[in-house]
């Protein structure tokens, strides 16, 4: 059924100008406007937020800069004698100074330039992951409390057995069967990721199915399929919103533990893998901090500027916490 | 007798998510790549014809339908068989080699859990009553802080500090190579190396349940009975304590018990960075050594960790909250 229009009384001879009827889909365009600037307004006032914005727009810069960044830098047949001045190939890694502002790893490549190239991996990831646990997230949530009954019940049970899978273990067999891939690891993260989103989307389901422009959209003739696409999910929409960018950040915090336990793509660079490969080569027993501390640091960066966008829209979309 | 209901309602949904794990686990190891005929056999170094191969497929059930295999594999399991280690320990019986390393993943993330429980809940509290003082400001910035590091890095951080820079703690392991310490030199030996990971462990959760705390309990500083009380006369502690500590406490529950399942997968790669050879040091070996048996019984034990570790928190939450018994 598609969406009724207050029938429009065609313009007749009498009228002194002919004025053309606003169509249905440019006032629906000025709503959103409006609805997106009155959200920027309340976002822009949240401090914490607008910090986690900055920081993003850092790393997407970085990422988007590494699309353009010349690959051969992470090659280690591209290390002389002069990228690695003042050091010599007998002193590596080499410690911040001359050309590697940020110090180089085991073979001489600058970290500055593998955690410039790891970002785009590692944003990538996380992003899409989440995409993935999103989508299983409302698909279960929002059928679980629109049709309730023992769909809910087989739906929910199904979110606490996975909720109680171990999900690092799991994923740990998953890439030892599967490979040791970025997008076997994607699809990892996103399938073992959505059962707390789909709880919280149940929830906020819940609470728009007792509304009344959804019975009168059923008393009309809605169908399922038209209910919930066009009043459901719109009205769960920011809920789902915030939780996405919540889960990017758990999703950029899994890629890392995978990758730390050696099961990320070998053949990729990620902020993960540059650990790992720090790590096993010794670089806390050879003090090497510069090694372990860049790519750490743009983790705890990433993932702070996600929750705190996260907590942001939060406080916007729960007004409750707001008005305190 | 409501009380019971409920408690055997909790109970009756965990053994059902069990048979859920235990059905999984069976599958999940059936499509591991390697014939276990196979691995078997060069683990114990024998060569076998193709007659004695098959004759040792079929008295391990491997010949089988599926369905019959599955009876077997539950029968096994009630009795605690997990079959042998492969690899990783060749022909020692699985739960044997699990049980070795066991206690020492028990005592490290059950203390340092009871530790950032303890610290995150007592902070979280003065952060909510006394919100945006001093103390509130620096817990929220370091909790978000905590809470956006992965365990292994707060783990490499740490170690980098204390045993390269510092040379306080030792770098990883249970106890002292030598081996020839007894008593309570044995003991301060153990501790000495179970500090760092154990404080990582404990710092790395301490913010989670810090945010928790503190945002539950602003929630319940918003009620009306809250208003209420304090326009009783009631003292602004005994309102803290009576009221708002109590009914806070009950989201932070849940949480502490759905966070169960992270902090044993920290515990993984934490023990990885310390080399403390416990359950998530194991199932890492396992893992890399292709270990299947093995491999399966650290990997039910995690997923009846969390399950146990969900249950008492459904148990808890019924006994301090009335509500939830009435309402299923």
């Amino acid at each position: 059924m598609k969406t009724e229009r207050p029938p429009v009384s065609q313009p007749t001879e009498a009228d002194a100008i002919p004025v053309a009827p606003p169509s249905g889909r440019s006032i629906r365009w000025k709503r959103r406007r409006i609805a997106a600037t009155r959200f920027w307004h309340q976002f822009r006032r949240n401090k914490m937020g607008m910090v986690g914005l900055a920081i993003l727009l850092f790393f997407g810069a970085m990422a988007i800069y590494s699309l353009f960044a010349d690959p051969a830098s992470l090659s280690k047949i591209a290390v002389t004698e002069e990228s690695i001045a003042p050091c010599t190939f007998r002193d590596l890694p080499c410690a911040p100074s001359g050309n590697n502002i940020l110090g180089t790893d085991a073979d001489g490549r600058s970290v500055l330039s593998l955690v410039i190239h790891g970002s785009r991996m590692s944003l990538l990831v996380g992003l899409l992951a989440s995409v993935i646990a999103m989508v299983i997230g409302s698909f279960v949530g929002i059928v679980a409390g629109y049709v309730g009954r023992a769909t809910d019940s087989v739906l929910m049970r199904l979110s606490d057995f996975m909720l109680v899978i171990p999900w690092l273990a799991l994923a740990a067999i998953l890439a030892t069967i599967i490979g040791q891939n970025v997008w076997v690891i994607i699809g990892i993260i996103g399938f073992t990721s959505w059962p707390g989103a789909s709880r919280l989307i149940r929830a906020q389901t819940l609470s728009v199915k007792e509304r009344l422009f959804i019975e009168r959209s059923r008393a009309l003739g809605g169908s399922a399929w038209h209910v919930i696409s066009r009043h459901i999910l719109p009205n769960v929409m920011p809920v789902i919103m915030a939780n996405m960018i919540l889960t990017v950040a758990i999703a950029i915090l899994s890629e890392s533990a995978l990758s730390f336990l050696g099961l990320g793509d070998p053949l990729r660079v990620t902020w993960g893998t540059v650990i790992d490969e720090a790590f096993s080569r010794g670089a806390t027993s050879i003090g090497a901090w510069w090694w372990l501390l860049a790519p750490s640091f743009c983790i705890v960066a990433v993932v702070l500027a996600f929750t705190l966008v996260g907590y942001a829209l939060d406080e916007i979309i729960n007004p409750r916490i707001r008005e305190r | 007798m409501r009380t019971q209901r409920y408690i055997a309602g909790k109970i009756f949904q965990a053994l059902l998510t069990l048979l859920f794990i235990l059905t999984f686990n069976f599958f999940l190891f059936r499509i591991l790549p390697g014939d276990p005929v196979a691995v078997l056999t060069k683990t114990q170094g024998v060569e076998l014809s193709a007659e004695q191969q098959e004759e040792l497929a079929i008295e391990l059930g491997l010949r089988e339908p599926l369905p019959q295999q599955f009876v077997g594999y539950l029968g096994d399991m009630l009795q605690g068989d997990l079959g042998l280690s492969t690899l990783v320990d060749p022909g020692t019986p699985v739960t044997e080699v699990f049980l070795r390393d066991l206690p020492k993943t028990l005592i490290l993330v059950g203390t340092s859990t009871i530790a950032s429980i303890a610290l995150g809940i007592v902070l979280g509290i003065y952060g909510g009553w006394k919100r945006g003082r001093a103390l509130d400001m620096s817990s929220m910035t370091g909790s978000l802080f905590l809470y956006s590091m992965p365990e292994f890095v707060l783990g490499i951080l740490l170690l980098l500090l204390f045993t390269k820079y510092l040379h306080l703690f030792p770098s990883g392991g249970y106890s002292s190579v030598t081996g020839n310490l007894t008593g309570v030199a044995y003991v301060v030996d153990v501790v000495n190396h179970m500090f760092l990971p154990w404080l990582t462990l404990t710092l790395a959760y301490v913010g989670e349940y810090y945010l928790v705390m503190r945002s539950s309990l602003l929630d319940v500083l918003g009620e009306e009975y809250i208003t209420l009380a304090r326009a009783k006369g009631l003292r602004d502690k005994f309102v803290l304590r009576r009221h708002a500590v109590r009914n806070a406490l009950l989201p932070t529950v849940t949480l502490v018990a759905l966070s169960f399942g992270f902090v044993l997968g920290g515990a993984i790669t934490v023990e990885l960075v310390f080399s403390y050879p416990g359950v998530g040091k194991l199932s890492l070996d396992a893992l890399r050594k292709q270990d299947y048996p093995v491999l399966q019984g650290t990997f039910l034990f995690f997923s009846m960790a969390v399950l146990i570790a969900n249950l008492i928190a459904d148990i808890v939450y019924g006994y301090f909250d009335p509500r939830v018994r009435a309402m299923r």
